[in-house]
């Protein structure tokens, strides 16, 4: 067991937790991520081993599904695989052999950050950061866009929990456009 | 001050009464105000004062469309320029002050220039001000926007937030008058998602102006009434105060709304002004009509005003500009005022008509026939001057002139995507024409349907086709519905300084001399003139200017033309453009994953692109950076530095056919390159230009990570991705960025070995024998953690770069610096990274600058003839080959005391300077601690066989020649021995 202590992306030691207006802004880095793309011709097959792997049919295009090991649509026959970091921290390990040479698969844990919200009034929010069209997102969707000049994916887990995954390098910038957009919307 | 000029009625808050400033002096006014309709309460009529001659000015209008009634709103660093009266909310602590005049309101001393108006026509400056040429920048310029100009700015950063938000919508419905509110109603009830916008703090349009009824209760009730049912409607979304400023391409309509201009106070982290985006599959503009002027002589004079707008005054605001009112007008709409105004006590002097058959009511005197010649009233108007059909004049006084010549649609938005209007000959004014924006349908009296049941109807009916609605519509509800028809009268023969763009001082006269001159289009009118192009846009005063020159012109008004009007359809603060782009925050930031241990360190930061790296490590002890830099670059040379150089693009390249999609993007071979392999890579662009380097590890047959430049991380990923989807589909390849997956150092150094040795799990040997140069692999460090390793060197030391997830690269950075220490480790930045790869003779961003290619930069040999890749073919152009072309040089001066500079040209040492003598350039330039002396990287023609050759390095703009010797790139270890030690 090696002896190097992590830091969040915002810097910390512990993850950043902010309340305003009745919504929680909390900064997750217990999750480990790694990146599925299926090879040519293999497209069936890997969505078949994705399925079996995440124990439910591989979700289709702005979805996402799975639990506690989730996949979500990342783009043509291309998904991100979320896990626990705990027990998952080599995730892309653990995918790997699971995919076979079925995908491409490449780890993305630390590419990201991500920062969930939870309360009732998250899309007044969420208008102010992003494009996607809230009345289309739904438990299960996840849309990716632009916020704050950021490339994002936006994951919405029930009407009142979204995650939003951001660049790891940029998680500060973002975190102070979230801020910003509940302290206006809230 | 009491509110000698209010009415009964209403839709104030009477209950309430606020206190505001206008130009010092409080006075009192209720909530549902406007700015402009608080002040015609105290009988304050003199607002502002013009552009160009400053002339008193004061309201026209009771809307956006105001030309005159503007003022700087709020103090401070708040102060806004330009804010139109008539759209400002009424709230306690307003702050206002006019514009545009010295030393006060009432007595400038710029009216002096009304009295040379005959000098300062149209086209004054261009005819004045052309001689001599050199004093136009200096003298003329500074004079004349002093002179002119519209509001002044604070000079200081807006303190307040700026938001932007994105909105969908199945409907978006544009303004909520009589037309607008039926649409939403009728598409609300179908369960439409409708946003309804309107500029206003209060929806209902002209039902709030009127003072006539729609079903059995007051058309501003109806309206009311419409609000709160719409209110319940989830599916509806009301924006009050929300301008729809542009129609832009895929229905997506900007918007802006107006979140803080109504409190004194903004709460923290709350928006001004909000500009959203908002995305619709169809949009119904009823922006309603803008009632158009007459131009007559001295019609400027503050208390003339559109007779729409003294209704709206009346009705909506229970404020009359005068106590003495008289009506000039040339169709029924103007008798409305008069009747309204009669109704609620106030005197109607007469109601001018220039019609032989105006209607006459028998409560007040209507002068059939007649016409308003003249005006008086230094400060504001005191008496009108009719001139009557037996030719007598008749003098009035009155204390406001109502003036209606009919009403404009307002297609603006229709016009945004190039669209022109047509000419309807009923109305005598421009209706929307066939070529809307793709979605857009009009309604209501923007589409030239003028009575309010007309209204009802074509809101009803935009709404039923944009949603093709089907099945039971609402019952229309019964409001009036007099024919509307509108005979042309522009302006009053004979008159001299008749005013038609009062907001850039434009006459009739202008129009006409513009017309004289010769400039015959309307584009050039507009120009020549500036009749239209100040903040209004021009509308009240587009049309009018348009039926005079087509009157001079002899032709008709549609052979004549139309302008077209441009996104904002009214003016938008720029910080609200901005949003919260601002400041620091004006893009996002990257830190780097050693950053906060780095800014514990002191590190001097620096931007590249959006990366803040650090640029060097000051002690205590250095006052210079130089200092700083040089010690860094001795000690990574004589011992071991560490650099982070995460900010290096990283892709993951995997598939099958990795190895040959590779050998098709780089210029050089990458199909046989080893597992356990790095080599470095050129990659050209199609035309055979350099357009990035780095190097891609082989770490499996199918796996390879390729490194790009900083600079250019997300250009080649764009790259790669579009070769591999657009060129090669059939290649099985797959990418993605890890960029900032992986914490990547550089460990530099004679001792970088023994240091790496220190965090290397022992498994792993890191032996010159068992990792020689340009090895590669996956490890372990510090009992564990994952790592990857890569034996390569970008100083020309032996070298290391070894990376470990993000979130770890703070603790391993501490990590090397703690085991370092018995080396004298030192952290190093990007400036000694600059000096380092200078000594050594690598290219960077500066050699590879989008106009070299291979054969310049000394690597002509890479690009691979045994193979087909991307730009091969095209950098083997005639021109690109020839052989005195540029080669990259090494530069330094003869006289080591001297400096070189970056770019500097290279010329002959004798003979002409200049750019025909020209022999090359200088890209980069340091200062080498090593060799003690400025060194430099440039292009020199024939280059390569130019070695030892004495040159001057010249930069004529700063007067710098200083002689240099041409040597090879490499001044450091040309052979290569430490690298590979």
């Amino acid at each position: 067991m090696h002896d190097l202590v992590a830091i969040t992306a915002l810097g910390g030691v512990e993850p950043r937790v902010d309340t305003i207006g009745g919504v929680t802004c909390t900064e997750v880095p217990g999750v480990a991520l790694a990146s599925v793309a299926a090879r040519i011709g293999q497209e069936t097959k890997a969505t078949k081993a994705l399925a079996k792997l995440i124990g439910v049919p591989a979700p289709g295009i702005g979805q996402h599904a799975g639990d506690p090991v989730t996949a979500f649509w990342a783009g043509p026959d291309q998904w991100m695989i979320e896990a626990p970091f705990d027990t998952h921290e080599d995730l892309a390990d653990q995918v790997k052999p699971a995919l076979g040479d079925a995908a491409s698969v490449t780890e993305q844990t630390d590419g990201w950050t991500r920062f969930d919200l939870s309360g009732d009034q998250i899309p007044a929010v969420l208008e102010l950061l992003c494009t996607l069209d809230l009345r289309k997102i739904e438990t299960g969707s996840v849309g990716r866009c632009s916020i704050h000049h950021i490339g994002c994916f936006v994951l919405c887990r029930s009407p009142d929990e979204y995650s939003i995954y951001g660049p790891r390098s940029s998680a500060g910038s973002l975190h102070h456009a979230i801020i910003s957009a509940l302290r206006s919307a809230l | 001050m009491t509110q000698n000029n209010r009415l009964s009625g209403g839709q104030i808050d009477r209950n309430t009464t606020v206190n505001f400033r206008f130009d010092n002096r409080s006075y009192t006014a209720h909530p549902g105000d406007t700015l402009a309709s608080a002040l015609l309460a105290n009988d304050v009529r003199l607002i502002g004062r013009s552009f160009k001659y400053h002339r008193p000015r004061g309201l026209l209008t009771a809307g956006s469309e105001e030309p005159n009634g503007i003022v700087e709103l709020r103090a401070g660093n708040r102060q806004e320029p330009n804010t139109r009266a008539t759209t400002i909310e009424m709230f306690d602590g307003l702050e206002a002050q006019s514009q545009n005049c010295w030393p006060s309101l009432k007595f400038d001393a710029l009216g002096v220039n009304d009295l040379f108006s005959n000098f300062l026509s149209a086209g004054f400056y261009y005819k004045t001000f052309m001689w001599p040429a050199a004093f136009w920048e200096k003298v003329y310029e500074p004079i004349i926007r002093r002179a002119a100009g519209l509001g002044s700015l604070s000079m200081e950063a807006d303190p307040d937030e700026y938001d932007k938000g994105f909105r969908h919508c199945d409907l978006l419905i544009i303004g909520a008058g009589p037309s607008g509110l039926m649409a939403a109603l009728t598409a609300g009830r179908a369960g439409a998602d409708v946003i309804l916008a309107d500029e206003d703090f209060r929806f209902g349009g002209r039902l709030n102006s009127e003072s006539f009824s729609v079903d059995d209760q007051s058309a501003s009730d109806w309206a009311a009434q419409a609000v709160a049912e719409l209110s319940s409607m989830p599916n509806v979304r009301l924006m009050t105060r929300t301008t729809v400023i542009g129609a832009f391409d895929h229905g997506i309509y900007g918007a802006v709304e107006r979140t803080g201009d109504h409190v004194a106070t903004l709460p923290a982290g709350k928006p001004r002004q909000i500009l959203w985006r908002i995305y619709t599959k169809k949009a119904l503009l009823c922006a309603g009509a803008t009632e158009r002027p007459i131009a007559f002589e001295n019609n400027d004079r503050p208390g003339i005003m559109m007779a729409s707008a003294l209704r709206t005054y009346a009705n909506r605001f229970a404020v009359t500009a005068s106590q003495r009112v008289a009506i000039f007008t040339n169709n029924d709409d103007g008798h409305r005022t008069a009747a309204d105004l009669h109704a609620k006590g106030v005197h109607i002097c007469a109601v001018v008509d220039v019609r032989e058959d105006a209607p006459v009511n028998y409560d007040y005197e209507v002068l059939r026939g007649a016409q308003v010649v003249n005006t008086k009233g230094r400060l504001g108007l005191t008496f009108v001057e009719v001139a009557l059909p037996d030719g007598s004049t008749r003098t009035l006084e009155c204390g406001a002139l109502g003036v209606s010549g009919g009403w404009n649609p307002n297609v603006h938005l229709t016009c945004h995507q190039r669209g022109r209007p047509v000419w309807n000959d009923d109305l005598a004014a421009f209706v929307p024409g066939s070529n809307l924006p793709v979605g857009l349908t009009v309604a209501g009296a923007a589409n030239g349907v003028m009575s309010t049941q007309g209204a009802l109807q074509s809101g009803m009916d935009g709404a039923v086709e944009a949603m093709e609605l089907s099945g039971k519509l609402p019952d229309l509800p019964e409001a009036e519905d007099a024919a509307v028809s509108q005979k042309p009268f522009w302006y009053v023969e004979g008159c001299k300084r008749a005013w038609l763009d009062q907001q850039n001082d434009v006459t009739v006269k202008d129009v006409k001399l513009s017309y004289q001159e010769g400039f015959r289009s309307v584009e050039h009118l507009k120009r020549y003139t500036t009749l239209g192009m100040a903040t209004d846009q021009g509308k009240t005063s587009n049309i009018s200017a348009l039926a005079i020159m087509a009157e001079v012109a002899g032709k008709s008004i549609p052979e004549t033309g139309t302008t077209i009007f441009r996104p904002p359809y009214t003016p938008v603060p720029i910080s609200t453009f901005a949003g919260r782009m601002k400041g620091q925050e004006f893009h996002p930031t990257r830190l780097t994953p050693s950053h906060y241990w780095a800014k514990e360190r002191g590190a001097v930061f620096v931007e590249v692109g959006n990366w803040l790296r650090a640029q060097w490590f000051p002690l205590p002890s250095e006052t210079h950076w130089r200092e700083s830099v040089d010690r860094e670059v001795r000690q990574t040379r004589a011992s071991v530095g560490v650099c982070d150089c995460t900010t290096l693009g990283k892709i993951d390249v995997q598939g099958t056919d990795a190895a040959a999609f590779l050998n098709r993007v780089y210029a050089n071979g990458f199909a046989k390159l080893a597992v356990g392999k790095t080599r470095y890579g050129l990659m050209l662009r199609e035309d055979g230009m350099a357009m990035d380097d780095g190097t891609a590890a082989r770490l499996a047959e199918d796996h390879f990570v390729v490194t790009t430049t900083t600079a250019n991380a997300v250009s080649v990923y764009r790259h790669m991705e579009f070769v591999r989807q657009c060129l090669f589909p059939d290649m099985d390849v797959q990418l993605i960025s890890t960029t900032e997956s992986w914490a990547q150092y550089a460990v530099a150094g004679p001792n970088s070995r023994k240091l790496l040795q220190k965090i290397v799990d022992p498994e792993f040997d890191i032996s010159n024998e068992a990792f020689p140069f340009m090895g590669c692999g996956n490890i372990t460090v510090c009992g564990g953690l994952r790592a990857r390793l890569f034996r390569i060197s970008f100083s020309g030391e032996l070298a290391f770069e070894i990376a470990v997830p993000s979130r770890y690269g703070d603790a391993l950075m501490r990590r090397l610096m703690t085991e370092g220490e018995e080396f004298g480790v030192v952290p190093y930045g990007t400036e000694a990274l600059g000096v380092m790869r200078i000594e050594k003779g690598h290219a960077a961003g500066n050699e590879l600058n989008g106009t070299t290619t291979a054969l310049n930069l000394g690597m002509g040999k890479m690009v691979s003839k045994k193979k087909d890749s991307i730009g091969s073919i095209l950098s083997e152009r005639e021109a690109l080959v020839e052989p005195d072309v540029l080669r990259m040089v090494g530069i330094k001066p003869v006289s080591s005391e001297e400096k070189i500079t970056a770019g500097g040209h290279l010329m002959n040492s004798t003979g002409p300077v200049d750019a025909a003598h020209d022999q090359g350039y200088v890209t980069s330039a340091a200062y080498s601690p090593i060799l003690n002396s400025s060194i430099g990287l440039g292009f020199l023609k024939d280059g390569a066989n130019r070695m030892g050759e004495k040159m001057r390095l010249v930069s004529p703009l700063t007067d710098l020649t200083v002689e240099v010797e041409i040597v090879s790139a490499h001044f450091v270890d040309p052979e290569g021995d430490r690298l590979r030690a």
